[in-house]
């Protein structure tokens, strides 16, 4: 038995982790930090609505701090945090904050005036107003940005090999190497892409889900209500 | 029931000093060009802008003494594209102030339910989204919604100017309906001194700079204009427009050149007229036709020329029997009963006659108030 597939599922002990649990700990520190970038994001976001003059200076340093290599951001961790999963997950969540904070805004942004006029006219706080009438037409574009922000956290959580195998199925590209097990880098590599496909279209899944009101075949989110130019259903012109 | 003086400077003066008492239970238009303060105005009957200056009173009570959701759930608002909640239904979009006012769910949807009818929504619509809808269906649930928690005050920003002028007309023509129906105090803003003179019970015409240039009736706006920018901003036809306010009740009528379609030779001849209108057996006018033209006992409808559209004396107005007189070839305009049934005919002369008597009377009305 010296097929190519052979070792596929066996994972060299060092790792202290089987194949599933490899699959475990890497949606894990792939996903909380998107998670953790959502919520920081939220509310970043919502100052960035409400005082227009913060979102420039905003965007510009969640975009220098997206330019920083992964790898700078580890070393420069390391000292705090040691050769830790959060050592990763603290990049990962910076950067699922860059993406999202602009998704959230522009979603919110694109709420249209007369949606927002109404709503306050009719006697919606500002709290009340954020949440049932913003929020939920901004979840389309919110979702637009976890996607991203999923995808390539999924992705990068594989740099953590770098930093003493912090990188779940990425630690599987190191020990190819170590011990010349070729077929454990073709594992890592596809288990990594099946993940981020599948969360992704899980992600597509809730959007669907959460969004009965777009319009079917709808690729980008409505911008303004009432007069687009739109596929409707025959049997609603009577 | 309010009594509103106020500036509001921005730096830019965007109302000056406006004082407007709003009748209870009728509606009540802002006219006037872009720019001249008119949604400002509205918006600050539900504070949605603050004055600067100047109380508003609402039946009595000044509007800043109570919490302003409170105020502005007690009146409906609508707006220019509908402003519905994209991502609720359409039941659920007008169930929305019943809700916040803490109704159940099933007493707010039944409300809901019954609104959509009343604003003539099929109810099979009430689970779709607003995007499935026309703008003209979207525009009356923005009505609805308005509607649900059944204040006494509706305050409408331009509800219908993006719409379609046949939807529009059909939104107004129910809009005036609904009026009928409930009795609310209306606050209606638009730019279109059409639809001004049409819905408003009373109309305030407002100038660039944000100052009332004239609060009046249609009618009177149309009669007495205060000045040479609302002149101006009527039209060239307010003449003309203004008959819409006479009644054709006190036309004289004439039955002589009206004929039976199996007219003797003599019936034919007797009344000394340039054409007769013929009607059928019913009464019914078929056309006109010129007495030489005509041969007793055998006229063909199919030769008489069009008699063109009938008015209603009593319903239509001096404007719609002009109108007919105008259009008809003969220069005569045909009256006729609620069931289509010939009263007579009358001239244009006659008709112009009648527009200088009501004109006259008119004066005289005013003469009698003002002394």
């Amino acid at each position: 038995m010296n097929g190519f597939l052979d070792g596929f599922f066996d994972i060299p002990s060092d790792l202290q982790h089987s194949w599933l649990g490899l699959i475990g700990l890497h949606l894990r520190e792939a996903l909380l930090p998107v998670l953790a970038g959502l919520l920081l994001a939220l509310p970043l976001a919502q100052l960035c609505v409400r005082f227009r003059w913060l979102y420039p200076p905003v965007l510009g340093a969640t975009t220098i701090l997206y330019a920083v290599p992964s790898l700078a951001f580890f070393v420069v961790l390391i000292d705090y945090t040691g050769q830790t999963e959060l050592t990763v997950m603290i990049p990962l969540a910076v950067y699922s904050l860059v993406v999202l904070v602009p998704a959230i805004v522009d979603g919110v942004r694109s709420v249209p005036q007369e949606t927002l006029a109404a709503a306050t006219a009719m006697g919606f706080g500002p709290v009340r107003r954020y949440l049932q009438v913003q929020l939920p037409i901004a979840v389309p574009a919110i979702l637009a940005g976890l996607r991203v922000a999923t995808a390539s956290s999924i992705s990068l959580v594989s740099l953590g090999a770098l930093i003493g195998n912090q990188g779940a199925l990425g630690n599987l590209l190191a020990a190819a190497q170590k011990y010349d097990r070729p077929e454990l880098a073709v594992n890592s590599v596809v288990t990594t892409a099946v993940l981020a496909i599948l969360c992704d279209a899980l992600l597509v899944l809730l959007r669907v889900v959460l969004t009965p009101w777009m319009p079917n075949g709808a690729r980008s989110r409505p911008k303004t209500g009432g007069r687009r130019q739109r596929p409707v259903p025959q049997d609603v012109i009577r | 029931m309010e009594s509103v003086t106020k500036r509001y400077p921005d730096g830019t003066v965007a109302v000056d000093r406006l004082s407007l008492e709003i009748p209870d239970g009728s509606i009540t238009v802002l006219v006037g060009p872009s720019g001249c303060g008119k949604t400002t105005t509205l918006r600050m009957i539900n504070r949605m802008v603050e004055p600067t200056e100047g109380t508003i009173l609402l039946d009595g009570e000044d509007i800043q003494r109570q919490p302003v959701t409170t105020l502005r759930r007690s009146m409906g608002y609508v707006i220019q594209n509908a402003g519905l909640f994209q991502h609720r239904t359409i039941v659920d979009n007008i169930a929305t102030v019943p809700r916040m006012l803490g109704w159940g769910k099933q007493k707010a949807r039944a409300r809901a339910a019954e609104l959509m009818e009343r604003v003539g929504l099929d109810a099979a619509l009430a689970k779709r989204y607003p995007y499935q809808l026309s703008g003209g269906q979207q525009q009356r649930v923005g009505v609805a919604r308005a509607l649900a928690a059944d204040p006494p005050v509706l305050l409408m920003d331009e509800p219908f100017s993006a719409v379609d002028p046949v939807v529009r007309k059909g939104l107004q023509d129910e809009l005036l309906r609904i009026q009928d129906e409930l009795g609310k105090t209306i606050v209606f803003v638009t730019h279109d001194i059409d639809e001004a003179i049409k819905l408003g019970t009373m109309v305030a015409v407002m100038r660039t700079g944000g100052r009332l240039a004239q609060y009046a009736p249609p009618a009177e706006l149309l009669s007495d204009p205060a000045d040479a920018f609302v002149e101006d901003f009527l039209g060239a036809d307010r003449g003309i427009r203004r008959l819409s306010f006479f009644p054709s009740a006190r036309l004289e009528l004439t039955t002589g050149p009206v004929i039976p379609l199996d007219a003797t030779a003599e019936q034919i001849a007797a009344p000394g007229a340039d054409h007769l209108l013929v009607t059928d057996a019913d009464g019914r006018p078929l056309g006109w036709g010129a007495p030489g033209d005509l041969t007793a006992g055998d006229i063909r409808p199919a030769e008489l020329l069009p008699h063109g559209r009938p008015f209603v004396p009593g319903t239509d107005s001096l404007r719609a029997a002009l109108d007919c007189a105008v259009l008809s070839p003969t220069g005569w305009a045909v009256a006729v009963d609620a069931g289509g049934r010939v009263t007579g005919v009358v001239s244009q002369q006659t008709i112009g006659e009648a527009i200088r008597s009501a004109h006259a009377a008119d004066r005289a009305d005013e003469a009698k108030v003002s002394s």
